[in-house]
């Protein structure tokens, strides 16, 4: 499958800070630079580690030799990466906490609807009874977590996440343009045998 | 109902099969018939234009007369249904929408077949996405058969065939024909109708009682002849422990079901970002939250302006509850007011059967082509190839349909639906899970969760009340009844997850460090996206 593959970010219409980003920089490796790989988490576009979350990647060229060297080998350094490892604690800290309360939350309100429909039944004011208000609340709680999960990721996730989505595109495209290197490298050295 | 009526309703019905086949022809027009076309629309579609799609594609009939219908009838006891079918909106938000959009590119089984070896994984959780697909497909179909028949007033078997016949043509043709692009804008048409229909109808009886709620729910305590009982649990489901358990069991499945609908989880392909998936879940939950609040007035409008024993003699399971009411608001059965908005009523719901239809069916072809048939196919067979299967798929998944709904008209299809949910739960939310979160999981986990899950809910339904041992059975001769539950939830689910669990610890393989790796990255980050 072609899951790698360089997407053309061309017909985008949407203002989208992913797709902003990728395609204002797309391409931007092309440059002649040479330089070893060791240097290639210097390559991150203009700006984008604000928070400075994904500055602390090890370099590329130490990585060690299991895997490395293969698309496989950078998503397993980028997973290991403490920037990394920051975007998904953040994800799970509030992720874990918020699904368990509100399963529970919800499973204690069916299981009070079916066994104690008569502590559900008791009046509050007028018409309204403890079952309508938990209902109401049941509403209330969907709508501020969700308001909360959508403010938390905006705020907290999505710009570190983006700097990593830059990482993993830049050194597979730097192991690509590396790969042609050598190639071409190695044709000449033979012709050159050749002579 | 009067033949007037019937010409207003009829004219809306064709005005909207009109627009919906004008929208397949526009966006047909340039297609270049890729798989990316065709499955997803070409991830172009804003989060606005998704979330409307979403809701569009979630809120059945079943949710727009039935809750109602159900609330009308036995008061607070519908209300449990809308709590469940919201809260599951949570689910799909924080633990799935972002991370199978970045993970997958046309169905939910890319995510998990990602990790694992790739062909016995998507057999399996393409055979358990088409069986859920089926289940509920038929649920609509049989749905809009009655609907149908009942809403152009003529109850005779044969309208309702032609109806069954009719819708399963339509969402075949939207289908093949326009692909995700022309199944997007129908739902997106048919959900601002749904909306617009629902506030119209809410204002209205919110007027009746000159905006005082407490007014409101008193009229209908008083009217229903239950008092006070009316507005707390019990009235359905508060009979002996069995239907308790019941109730407890198709919540557990409606909660978590949602995030396994195989046409809900393709819907997040639709659009080019896992932020923007987020955004168009943040829309959904808007739109849907504040559909059945709204529902919930309309039910209780009807309890206490239409009656519930006026409502009963039109349809004993209550779906006729919302356009009796909305003949009534209108000014009466014999007014012009009351055609007007009793016609207006059913082709909102009719437009709501077509377009969920569609999307069901379009997701179900796309497991069929993605997953069944790459999988099982020949090597080296071109992609292109994968769009005209995916096309053959859907003429005859709707073959189908039409088939099973003709077959199972006389059936009650509210099991049909809490069955797809629990099939979704127990066959595809523990696989999607584990993939996404378990750092060991392996292979033969992926299957068995499947098949664990698949298989109980499957078999608990055979050897249900449903289906054996009771007067209302659907074949109330025989009896194989075992398992005394209606919907296999409360069972079925954690099977699924212990299925799950047992075939990681047992397999010999060791999980693929690189691949999850490549999983946990991708699914937070957006790396290597499609």
């Amino acid at each position: 499958m072609d899951k790698h593959e360089c997407r053309d970010a061309g017909p985008v219409r949407l203002e989208d800070p992913w797709y902003d980003a990728l395609a204002a920089g797309w391409g931007e490796g092309e440059d002649t630079a040479g330089g070893s790989a060791a240097d290639l988490p210097a390559h991150a576009p203009h700006g984008s580690r604000a928070d400075g979350t994904a500055a602390d990647l090890p370099a590329y060229g130490t990585a060690g030799t299991a895997g490395a060297g293969t698309t496989a080998g950078i998503y397993l350094q980028v997973q290991r990466s403490a920037a990394f490892q920051e975007v998904r604690s953040r994800y799970r800290r509030f992720v874990v906490p918020a699904v368990l309360g509100f399963l529970l939350w919800y499973v204690a309100y069916v299981v009070a609807a079916v066994a104690t429909p008569g502590l559900m039944a008791r009046p509050v004011a007028g018409s309204v009874n403890i079952a309508l208000l938990a209902g109401l609340a049941q509403f209330l709680t969907t709508f501020l977590l969700t308001w909360a999960y959508a403010r938390h990721a905006r705020l907290r996730r999505d710009r570190a996440a983006l700097d990593l989505r830059w990482t993993v595109f830049e050194q597979a495209h730097d192991q690509q343009r590396d790969q042609a290197r050598d190639q071409v490298g190695d044709q000449e050295r033979d012709r050159g045998a050749g002579r | 109902m009067s033949t007037e009526h019937q010409t207003l309703a009829l004219i809306l019905f064709s005005a909207f099969v009109a627009v919906t086949l004008g929208i397949t022809t526009w966006v047909s027009r340039n297609r270049r018939g890729s798989a990316e076309e065709f499955y997803v629309g070409g991830r172009l579609f804003s989060p606005m234009e998704n979330g409307f799609a979403i809701a569009g594609d979630y809120m059945s009939a079943a949710s727009f007369l039935g809750i109602s219908g159900l609330i009308a009838l036995f008061g607070y006891d519908g209300l449990l249904y809308s709590v469940g079918f919201l809260v599951a909106w949570l689910v799909v938000l924080l633990l799935v929408a972002e991370l199978v959009r970045n993970c997958g590119r046309f169905t939910f089984a890319d995510v998990v077949a990602a990790r694992m070896s790739e062909r016995p994984v998507r057999i399996a959780a393409g055979a358990s996405s088409v069986t859920v697909s089926v289940l509920y497909l038929v649920a609509q179909m049989v749905g809009a058969g009655s609907l149908v028949g009942l809403l152009i007033g003529s109850a005779d078997a044969a309208a309702r065939s032609w109806a069954v016949v009719g819708v399963g043509a339509l969402m075949v043709v939207y289908v093949a024909f326009g692909g995700m692009r022309a199944t997007t804008w129908i739902q997106i048409v048919k959900a601002v109708l749904l909306m617009g229909g629902a506030v119209a109808l809410t204002v209205l009886v919110l007027l009746r009682f000159h905006g005082d709620i407490d007014q409101l729910l008193a009229g209908a305590a008083e009217r229903s002849g239950h008092g006070s009982r009316f507005l707390a649990p019990g009235l359905k489901y508060g009979g002996d422990w069995t239907a308790r358990v019941d109730f407890l069991s198709l919540g557990l499945a409606l909660v978590l079901g949602t995030a396994g609908l195989p046409h809900i989880l393709a819907r997040f392909y639709t659009v080019p970002t896992a932020r923007a998936a987020r955004r168009s879940v943040v829309w959904a939950i808007a739109l849907i939250g504040g559909f059945y609040l709204m529902t919930i007035v309309l039910g209780f409008g009807a309890a206490a302006l239409v009656g519930p024993d006026a409502v009963r003699a039109s349809n004993a399971s209550g779906n006729t509850a919302v356009p009796l009411l909305a003949t009534l608001l209108g000014g009466g059965a014999d007014s012009t007011g009351g055609a007007v908005l009793f016609a207006l009523v059913a082709a909102v719901a009719f437009a709501t059967i077509l377009a969920v239809v569609a999307g069901i069916t379009l997701a179900s072809s796309a497991s069929v082509a993605h997953d069944l048939y790459a999988s099982l196919r020949r090597r080296g067979a071109k992609p292109r190839s994968e769009v005209a299967v995916a096309k053959v798929a859907a003429v005859g998944i709707g073959a189908t349909a039409i088939a099973l709904g003709l077959l199972a008209q006389d059936l009650n299809v509210a099991f049909l639906v809490g069955l797809a949910f629990a099939v979704a739960a127990s066959a595809n939310l523990p696989v999607l899970m584990y993939s996404l979160f378990w750092r060991n999981f392996t292979t033969r986990g992926a299957v068995w969760s499947v098949y664990g899950g698949l298989v109980p809910a499957v078999l608990l339904v055979v050897l249900s009340p449903v289906v054996s041992g009771s007067p209302e059975s659907l074949f109330p001769g025989v009896d194989l009844q075992l398992f005394p539950l209606q919907n296999p939830g409360i069972v079925s689910i954690p099977l699924g997850f212990l299925a799950g669990w047992l075939g990681t610890v047992t397999s010999r393989e060791a999980a693929d460090e690189a691949k999850h790796a490549e999983t946990e990255v991708r699914s937070l980050t957006g790396a290597g996206a499609a």
